[in-house]
């Protein structure tokens, strides 16, 4: 009988909102409780030093063009030891999607996404970080990874001296 | 009803005014805290914890809305019809409260020397006064729809009317029955006539008709098509925003209380009960009809335009009819006691 069965219907669905209003609910009360997201959590974004604690970045403008909100901009100078270095580096946090396309793209591991999520403020322009906001004092989640012992030919070594390099070939030599 | 009296004397009307005022007051509260308890109700139902910020548990809620609902502006659309657009709300709810009056809600108290009935007013056809309001009360989500200028709230309105033509009928076919066993059209008589059997073990079918009814009658899922946010924005009261759409909100909340005591008062005794005074055993059914309303709202999607017009026409009407038929048969087999 349809109607049997239409009114079956109703009941169970009935029955089941009755036992969801007896359940714990799963809200999670957030300025005091506050759930711990994961260590890859995409949040905001920080530049690491290197194990000596100079800066990575080394202002190659990668994350910039991979930006797909194009919220990253900065300017490239040489610092001492001719090691490049932005002069300035803006992220635009109003902007930003929390891709993770930048640190992705980052050569030299410099740019990092880390899983700290709050970052509200009240004035727009607040969320505009510049470098000295972005820059950190550790070496993020590669603590291990110097770029300039691996490249950087000529500006922090000389060549063939770096990990994983061989010693030059001297092109002028005849024997291989 | 005072009686015989030409001139009431001023106690009486003093008494009267009083419980008019207590009256509204207590569903006027109440009303807000509906909106409270439902908001909390479907967050339980969805595994939420619903608004716990303002005062304790949330309690202070009402306020803190009401508070909102006041600051906000009161705008009228340009092209809309101003006047028509500033008293719809008005229509809406007033109609809601004042059904109100005809309903029993206590055992008579003696107080001053006089026993006062529990009850604004008990008319002699208390019962054709709540079917004229009911009536009255969709003018004002008609009249609103329309007034708004605007194609989700003309829809809205729309289907607000032809809703209520389907199911005032059913609603008030259903009631033929408690009438033909109270033999009066006065709400007092038909809850004294329910002092030995409620009318719900009489007439369980009828009973469902008008639940089902008055779930249309306050537009709530799964009736709500006049409203439908799902198709139609928010339906009649789209362009509403303030506190006239606050009454229209509240209007409908009032209109839940003021039906699930009309239906505790036609087919769960009213007052009558045993143990208890006569006052919590009226509000705990009012309450129980508010919870079920909302527990209903948690769980039931809304029906399509045509399987309303359906249930309304083809199921209900005539199982009330035949209803009405199978009472009087049984009544003119019974004789002249029924009960
Ligand atoms: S996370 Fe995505 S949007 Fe944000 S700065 Fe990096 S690339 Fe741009
Ligand atoms: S953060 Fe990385 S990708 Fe961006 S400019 Fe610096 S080194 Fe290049």
């Amino acid at each position: 009988m349809r109607v049997i069965d239409d009114m079956t219907a109703i009941l169970t669905g009935l029955w089941t909102t009755w036992k969801h209003i007896l359940r714990r609910p799963v809200t999670i009360q957030y300025p005091e409780e506050k759930r711990i997201p994961s260590p890859r959590y995409r949040a905001r974004i920080i530049l690491t030093r290197d194990p000596d604690g100079g800066e990575r970045c080394v202002a190659c403008y990668l994350c910039s063009a991979a930006c797909p909100v194009d919220c990253i901009s900065m300017q490239a100078e040489e610092g001492e030891g001719g090691r490049r270095r932005a002069a300035w580096f803006r992220i635009n946090f109003s902007r930003c999607i929390f891709c993770g396309f930048c640190a992705e793209a980052c050569p030299t591991m410099a740019i990092q996404m880390t899983p700290d999520y709050e970052i509200c403020r009240r004035d727009v322009m607040d969320l505009v970080f510049e470098k000295e906001d972005l820059l950190v004092e550790h070496c993020g989640k590669d603590p291990e990874y110097n770029f300039y012992r691996h490249a950087g030919i000529g500006v922090t070594q000389p060549r063939g001296e770096g990990e994983g390099e061989k010693p030059t070939v001297d092109v002028r030599g005849l024997m291989p | 009803m005072a009686g015989a009296d030409v001139i009431p004397d001023p106690m009486e009307i003093t008494l009267v005014i009083a419980k008019i005022g207590l009256v509204l007051l207590v569903i006027l509260t109440l009303a807000a805290y509906l909106v409270f308890a439902e908001r909390r109700i479907l967050a339980w139902i969805q595994d939420r914890k619903g608004p716990n910020r303002v005062g304790p548990f949330g309690l202070l809620q009402p306020l803190a809305d009401l508070i909102k609902l006041l600051t906000k502006e009161d705008f009228c659309p340009p092209a809309g019809d101003r006047w028509l657009f500033f008293l719809a709300p008005a229509m809406a709810a007033i109609p809601a409260i004042m059904t109100f009056a005809i309903v029993p809600f206590g055992a008579p108290v003696r107080i001053f020397g006089r026993d006062l009935p529990m009850q604004v007013a008990d008319l002699h056809v208390g019962l054709l006064l709540f079917m004229a309001l009911s009536s009255i009360a969709v003018y004002g989500v008609a009249l609103g729809g329309w007034a708004s200028n605007s194609k989700y709230a003309l829809l809205g309105s729309l289907r607000g009317l032809a809703q209520l033509i389907s199911y005032e009928l059913s609603m008030g076919l259903s009631l033929v029955p408690t009438v033909m066993l109270a033999r009066s059209f006065r709400l007092s008589d038909i809850v004294a006539a329910q002092e030995g059997g409620w009318f719900i073990l009489y007439q369980p079918m009828a009973f469902a008709i008008f639940l089902v009814s008055i779930l249309a009658e306050c537009k709530r899922i799964p009736f709500d098509l006049p409203e439908a946010e799902g198709e139609l924005v928010a339906g009649f009261h789209t362009e509403y925003s303030g506190m006239r759409f606050g009454l229209f909100f509240v209007g409908e909340y009032i209109n839940i209380l003021v039906l699930g005591g009309l239906a505790a008062t036609f087919f769960l005794g009213g007052w009558q009960g045993p143990l208890l005074p006569g006052l919590l055993w009226f509000w705990g059914k009012v309450l129980a009809f508010a919870f079920l309303f909302i527990w209903i709202r948690g769980t039931l999607p809304r029906l399509r335009y045509d399987q309303l017009m359906h249930l309304g026409w083809k199921v209900l009407t005539p199982m009330a009819l035949v209803n009405i038929l199978a009472t009087a048969w049984w009544l003119y087999l019974a004789g002249s006691s029924p009960l």
